[in-house]
């Protein structure tokens, strides 16, 4: 054992007169710790500037035209004035049920794909299946529904196989979002819980669901806005060039009737109709953009209120 | 301990128990059996295969995908893979694992979680129970004041008194601690220790540990595996004596090697 001994800094009296004085390679740690920041931030200013620009040039083209009356009252005149009720109650509709059958079935099913399925080839055929259902475009979603809820189910062009389609275009990511989400729960936590003898679903509904709930919501929530924004899948499953309804009730659409959409309604008038004055299908994009920039503030709030409550 | 006074009755049995993992042999065939209220270390190496041995105990090895249990292990007689209610098995069988795991709730809720588990919902019984585990834990007088502050909150070593407080709270039989003391600082290690010594009247211990020193202050026998075998298994006068049944012990508990 005659190991050199290491110098060490701290026992020797000179050398204290290094500590402050700056290195070459100091100089260039430092240096690059700068660039490296200031390019990241570039990149986030660069990503803030087109969405500020776009909300702004959309709000500047809207303005005359946005009122309250502008959400409430049909288009009129072969869609060239009025405003966009139908169409607004439509997307509501569309997403609402859409999500009320997408969002049980898909967290359902994440629930047994994260903490029952053994690893075995059906599962991983039945993951592989979702991460790429995930990424099927939604013109291939619309001619399934049009085959499956239109044709074979008998449903005809309706609120319900344009709901049931969306569901089927939005199930797969709310799948993966809520596996992700379980994902995040420490594994220590179930064994803890099994090795005091809980049953798995005991450990799931005491455990593993309350801390993953924010997330889980997250997902479906963000699946809000795809499904309120895509026309493909609703153009040929209910959605309709025109229809007037009774302005002002909320009821006024029922589960077999064909119904306008917003996604749908701006399409039409800004590429279908000639003669539509400007305001009107910027106004429609702000309405559209504002209802999901709605929903999605309430996921951001119910998000914090339960990230306060998380609990590690 | 004095054998041949009175026989021992055997609390568990375990004979020529192989574990494979995938194509990993974590145990090759070990036979010890375990006597009702003693405290049993096992000493070894990591990577030895001490941490498994406990986890077919409970059988959490079926939670691990492409385990294979060969062998039997019999608890109280009954082999464990026959068992029909194996939450009942493993409220037998109390788990100290090297890290503690705070579960997210209070920690009163972090007692009460495996009895409530087990169906008791009498709050007078439940308030009962938290109290005289965490007692046996040493852990009440820190926190009978904030009984609903998280369990995740606490510090490292009271989170492994909690997570003892736990394993005792499903009044076991048997109670594993695996290195319990690895986050734990050296005070509180002396205090669980004691705390051990008085559970030895009420359950039997299997205490596995890296610390050759703990096993011989607390066992009253210890088992030596090295690589998934078996090496040595003797009282603590043998095994921690200048002459044991095998060279590879004397080397490890002198920390020869190892």
């Amino acid at each position: 054992m005659h190991q050199q001994p290491e110098t060490n800094n701290l026992d020797q009296p000179h050398a204290n007169q290094n500590l402050f004085t700056e290195t070459p390679f100091v100089g260039k740690k430092r240096r690059t710790e700068f660039m490296a920041k200031g390019v990241f931030f570039l990149m986030t200013v660069l990503m803030v500037v087109p969405l500020v620009l776009i909300v702004f040039y959309l709000f500047y083209k809207a303005f005359p035209i946005l009122s309250i009356d502008f959400l409430f009252t049909n288009p009129t005149h072969g869609m060239r004035a009025g405003g966009i009720w139908a169409a607004l109650l439509g997307t509501m509709y569309l997403v609402l049920i859409s999500l009320l059958v997408s969002a049980p079935i898909g967290v359902l099913a994440a629930v047994y794909l994260n903490e029952y399925a053994r690893d075995n080839w059906f599962t991983r055929i039945i993951n592989l299946a979702v991460v790429n259902l995930a990424g099927v475009p939604s013109i291939v979603h619309a001619l399934f529904g049009v085959g499956a809820f239109v044709l074979f189910a008998r449903m005809g062009r309706s609120i319900l196989a344009a709901s049931l389609t969306l569901a089927i275009m939005t199930l797969p990511v709310i799948i993966a979002a809520t596996k992700e989400a379980l994902n995040a729960v420490p594994m220590a936590f179930r064994e803890a819980c099994w090795n005091v003898g809980a049953s798995r679903w005991q450990t799931i509904r005491l455990i593993v669901l309350p801390n993953s709930i924010s997330g889980i919501l997250t997902g479906i929530i963000l699946q809000v806005s795809r499904a309120a924004g895509e026309t493909a899948p609703i153009m040929f499953t209910g959605a309709v060039f025109f229809k007037a309804i009774s302005e002002g009730d909320v009821f006024a659409y029922g589960l077999f009737d064909q119904c306008m959409a917003l996604s749908m309604h701006l399409f039409t008038i800004s590429t279908q109709v000639p003669g539509v004055p400007e305001a009107l299908p910027y106004g429609t994009a702000v309405v559209l953009l504002g209802s999901v920039l709605l929903v999605n503030m309430l996921a951001i709030v119910i998000r914090a209120f339960l990230r306060s409550r998380k609990k590690w | 301990m004095v054998v041949g006074m009175e026989k021992p009755k055997k609390k568990i049995e375990i004979s020529d128990l192989r574990v494979i993992y995938g194509r990993k042999e974590a145990l090759k065939g070990i036979t010890l059996d375990i006597f009702e209220n003693e405290i049993f270390a096992i000493i070894g190496p990591a990577q030895s295969g001490k941490t498994t041995l406990l986890k077919v105990l409970n059988r959490t090895t079926d939670f691990v995908p492409g385990t294979q249990v060969k062998g039997t292990v019999k608890i109280d007689g009954e082999n464990i893979k026959e068992v029909k209610n194996v939450y009942e098995l493993r409220r037998k069988i109390g788990m100290v694992f090297p890290l503690p795991v705070g579960l997210p709730l209070s920690i009163y809720d972090n007692v009460a979680f495996a009895p409530r588990a087990a169906g008791i919902r009498n709050p007078g019984e439940l308030n009962e129970l938290v109290e005289r585990c965490l007692r046996q834990a040493a852990l009440w007088d820190e926190v009978k004041d904030r009984l609903d502050s998280l369990g995740t909150r606490l510090s490292g070593g009271q989170q492994q008194r909690l997570t003892i407080a736990r394993a005792l709270s499903h009044q076991p039989e048997i109670l594993c601690l695996d290195e319990f003391s690895i986050a734990v600082d050296p005070v509180t290690t002396m205090r669980i220790e004691d705390v051990l010594k008085e559970l030895r009247s009420q359950v039997t211990i299997i205490l596995v540990t890296n610390l050759v020193q703990q096993a011989r202050r607390l066992g009253d026998r210890t088992a030596f595996i090295l690589d998934g075998e078996l090496i040595e298994i003797d009282s603590n006068e043998v095994i921690f004596s200048n002459s044991p049944g095998n060279r590879m012990t004397y080397d490890y508990v002198m920390g020869n090697f190892g």
